[in-house]
């Protein structure tokens, strides 16, 4: 009862907040240079203090009973929680189909299935929100969703006995992280940060210094954490040090690599990042009810509820459902114009081949005589391949952590799901794939004769592009003559 | 058995081994002066110091060796050395008992080192390469095609790998693996970084990987020598034989040989120059502002006391001064950490590759941080021209089809010929 109580409470306690933001007419970030003029400002500001209302709350009854409005829409994946839960529960029971265990404990089910449902509707609708507010609102939620993730994860192998002796260690923790988000971040961001500040000549210079001796600020403030670490280590707690060393590294990298590629997706087209993330949840969903009615042969030992029918009946849908959204998604401006910026206004753009529709005629006896087909849905259907085959060994991965180390979640951040990490763990796996796949396989497709010719005149100075015409004009006579 | 394509070792470090060595042995002692135990065991001390100045000698007979030979023959040194570090350590936290219940979990941590060296010396040498076979249309294409999918192909690897770590985990042993697979990405992290870096320097010219590496090898002995002179109070609890006095004096010193082996290094063109593409010839380059004498005009009272006038420097002589500095306050800092890692998981040396010395990671902790410096040093700091210019021809050559490249260099032509009458 005390869910139910807490988030009716939750609720109530957040409509004022709601109103409370109507009312303050904050000015739109003062570095921006073009406004968007169809976004009433109030509703941006709105929905911002709204999300920070909500975190706040959050965080003041931090006994993590309150639905979290964070992250990936996955309705699906609390099923499948609710099936590693009780696998982790009942280790012993091996490859019982999914239809005996389910119809055990109604009561309870049924009222966790409902506390399930709601928090991933909220989800799903504060992601929605999200989106709608546009690519630095994405790039916020992503960053928060880090830091929880960080977080969860920093305190998972940390041993309280130790930790008493080594005043300011977690400290080290987040001096690292905060190291590694300057880094990548400011890859990321460098050129989109100088096309924003270009109006304010102070402002200009001194970010382009910043991004000029970027590494080297970033490789000192690692130098400094290297050298703290190493001035910390105290006698007989060597290796319990090493230890977290290591594991503070290991943790950066993997929160760390699977954000800065969703981040740079983001800025590509929200497309690049919605696409993914969608494909994951249509996955998990699809996997769970084709488990439900048709499951019999397990899958995997490492997650013993998984079955076969299940993988298999999700890896069609998901395909199928990769083709038809990417066609859905594709006709929106909002999600397939790239952001060359930190603005936040409405986007317009040349969609580019990608998102321009080809006509094929279909068979005659069939009511519609041709069908409209993006070529970008050819992409998505090796996305859905992806997301149906490889990305649940992230899944598998997460799970064998967790018996290894014999933990039941990774935290409780979120009600009836676990916490941050159980429910990203496929996703990032995907996010990095997609990433890839666009640098590799959709981004040179795009490369022709006038796009560099473009970036040619509008980055090189005159000295530049002379310097350029001779050089590729003395490799282009080599080659000529190399091969006659 | 000695290995002669190892990299420079410092023959000072020999003694630091030798206290090392003792200390490990002898733990409770804590900061004797280093004379004390030096006149110890005079017979074995001056036999183990044969053995260790002979191997010193031939390291550095083979490394100037390598130096000579040109910067591919470097590149191979470092990925040698890059190999037996990783075996090195991939065996240090094995457990065999564990090891003999999963078969061919040693076969994955090779997959994994694979993949990262594709991965990063594809990065590295794609343009070297690419500039290497524009003779051959047909190679030229493949190795094109190859650098175009380079990212994808690398990723692939590594998902194939992953797959197969989660395809063999076993009851019982999920801790046993997980540890295992950290273990592995952490060595490769710790590798590859410092080796990627050390061969981007080389390609920018030998200077910028013979000076850092020589700093290294000047303050282990200068440290050395000055702790044995004078050394008195310690420095670090981690390394008790190391004293202050051995520190400062260490740190003098490398920062004027720094500021003097920058004018003697910056001489040579086969040094100085950089390195376009993969072939092993004599190179011949403008060297470029940096290693242009500039004379100063010494000031009245020095002339009086010596019989120069004025000075030549180099003006990379003044970014060698910092790379001094870094070398003597700040590398040290990997010699506490792979000490502290030892004492951590009790263990007296890495390996046993170099006879008196221990394994090759006991020789490459210093210079592993210092690599990096060197890299970052000179991107940041150490202007290149054109490097928006290099990107963007990068691109025209990877992307467009030499059809596409020649239309392009027309159209070029005529919009900057517009310019300059224009102009």
């Amino acid at each position: 009862m005390n869910r139910w109580n807490n988030q009716i409470h939750n609720n109530i306690l957040s409509l004022p907040s709601f109103f409370f933001s109507f009312s303050i007419l904050i000015p739109n970030n003062f570095w921006v240079c073009n406004q968007g003029t169809s976004k009433p400002f109030t509703f941006i500001t709105t929905g911002s203090v709204y999300i920070v209302s909500k975190v706040v709350i959050r965080l003041y009854n931090n006994k993590g009973n309150m639905p979290k409005d964070n992250s990936a829409p996955s309705t699906p994946t609390s099923a499948r929680a609710r099936h590693r839960r009780r696998s982790n529960e009942f280790p012993a029971d091996e490859s019982k189909t999914n239809g005996h265990l389910l119809l055990v404990n109604d009561h309870n089910k049924y009222r966790s299935m409902w506390i399930r449902a709601c928090s991933s509707l909220w989800m799903l609708g504060f992601f929605l929100l999200v989106i709608y507010l546009g690519h630095l609102y994405v790039l916020a939620m992503v960053v928060i969703i880090q830091i929880f993730m960080a977080r969860e994860l920093f305190n998972l192998l940390r041993k309280s006995h130790e930790d008493k002796h080594l005043p300011g260690f977690r400290l080290l923790n987040w001096h690292f992280y905060f190291t590694a988000m300057l880094f990548v971040y400011g890859r990321i961001l460098s050129h989109r940060l100088v096309n924003t500040v270009t109006s304010d000549k102070i402002f200009y210079r001194l970010v382009s210094r910043l991004i000029k001796y970027q590494m080297v600020i970033c490789y000192f403030s690692y130098i400094a954490g290297f050298m703290w670490f190493i001035l910390t280590l105290k006698k007989k707690m060597y290796k319990y040090q090493f230890g977290q060393f290591a594991w503070t590294h290991m943790i950066l990298i993997v929160v760390f690599t699977q954000s800065a590629f969703t981040v740079a997706n983001i800025f590509e087209g929200i497309f690049w990042f919605l696409l993914p993330a969608s494909l994951i949840a249509v996955n998990d969903v699809a996997a769970y009810f084709f488990g439900f009615f048709f499951g019999k042969t397990p899958l995997i030992k490492i997650s013993p509820k998984k079955t076969w029918e299940g993988f298999i009946g999700a890896s069609v849908a998901t395909t199928i459902s990769a083709f038809v959204l990417a066609n859905i998604y594709g006709s929106f401006q909002w999600l397939t114009c790239p952001r060359k910026d930190l603005s936040t206004g409405w986007l317009h753009c040349d969609p580019g081949p990608l998102f321009k529709p080809e006509y094929y005629p279909l068979l005659p006896w069939l009511p519609w005589t041709e069908i409209a087909i993006l070529p970008v849905q050819w992409h998505a259907l090796w996305l859905g391949l992806f997301a149906s085959i490889i990305a649940p060994f992230g899944g598998f991965f997460a799970s064998g952590f967790k018996r290894a180390f014999k933990i039941k979640d990774f935290g409780d951040s979120i009600p009836g799901h676990g916490g941050l990490t159980d429910r990203m763990d496929c996703q990032m796996v995907m996010a990095v794939f997609a990433y890839i796949y666009h640098q590799s396989f959709v981004v040179p497709q795009d490369y022709t004769v006038e796009t560099i010719m473009s970036e040619i005149l509008s980055s090189l100075t005159l000295e530049e592009q002379q310097i350029l015409y001779m050089k590729l004009g003395q490799i282009l006579q080599e080659r000529m003559f190399g091969w006659d | 058995m000695q290995k002669e394509n190892n990299t420079t070792v410092p023959s000072a470090t020999t003694p630091r081994i030798r206290h090392r060595k003792r200390s490990n042995e002898v733990i409770p002692e804590p900061s004797k002066a280093n004379g004390g135990n030096l006149l110890v065991n005079d017979r074995n001390k001056y036999k183990s110091m044969w053995i260790r100045t002979h191997s010193t000698v031939w390291m550095i007979g083979g490394f100037a060796l390598i130096v000579y030979m040109g910067h591919l023959y470097i590149t191979a040194m470092v990925v040698v050395i890059q190999i037996f570090m990783a075996k090195e350590l991939f065996n240090l936290l094995r457990k065999a008992h564990e090891d003999r219940h999963l078969p061919g979990f040693r076969l994955l941590n090779w997959h994994f080192f694979f993949t990262a060296m594709f991965f990063v010396y594809g990065r590295l040498l794609s343009q070297p390469l690419v500039n290497t076979v524009t003779s051959d249309k047909f190679l030229y294409q493949f190795v094109s095609s190859l650098i175009k999918y380079h990212m994808a192909i690398c990723y692939f690897l590594y998902i194939a790998g992953f797959m197969w770590f989660i395809l063999t985990l076993k009851k019982k042993m999920y801790k046993y693996q997980f540890g295992q697979y950290a273990w592995t990405h952490m060595i490769l992290i710790v590798v590859f970084t410092q080796s990627s870096f050390t061969v981007a320097n080389i390609f920018e010219g030998i200077f910028w990987f013979l000076l850092p590496a020589s700093l290294i090898v000047i303050n282990d002995i200068f440290a050395y020598i000055f702790g044995f002179f004078f050394g008195k109070t310690p420095l670090i609890k981690l390394s008790p034989k190391k004293t202050w006095e051995g520190f400062i004096g260490a740190s003098v010193t490398t920062i004027i040989s720094a500021f003097v082996l920058a004018n003697i290094l910056g001489r040579f063109c086969w040094l100085t120059c950089p390195r376009k593409d993969l072939s092993t010839g004599w190179l011949a380059c403008d060297p470029g502002p940096l290693f242009k004498p500039e004379n100063y005009i010494l000031p009245g009272w020095i002339s009086q006391w010596f019989p120069w006038k004025e000075i030549s420097v180099l003006p990379v002589q003044w970014h060698a001064l910092c790379f001094g500095l870094f070398a003597s306050i700040i590398a040290p800092f990997g010699g506490f950490f792979a000490s502290g890692f030892k004492r951590a998981f009790k263990i007296k040396d890495f390996g046993d590759s170099i006879p008196g010395h221990g394994g090759i990671t006991d020789r490459m902790d210093c210079q592993m941080v210092m690599a990096v410096f060197a890299y970052i040093y000179h991107q940041s700091f150490v202007m290149r021209q054109g490097i928006s210019v290099e990107m963007i021809l990068d691109q025209i050559l990877t992307n467009l089809t030499f059809e596409e490249q020649q239309s392009l260099l027309m159209k070029l032509g005529q919009i900057l010929q517009e310019r300059l009458e224009h102009s």
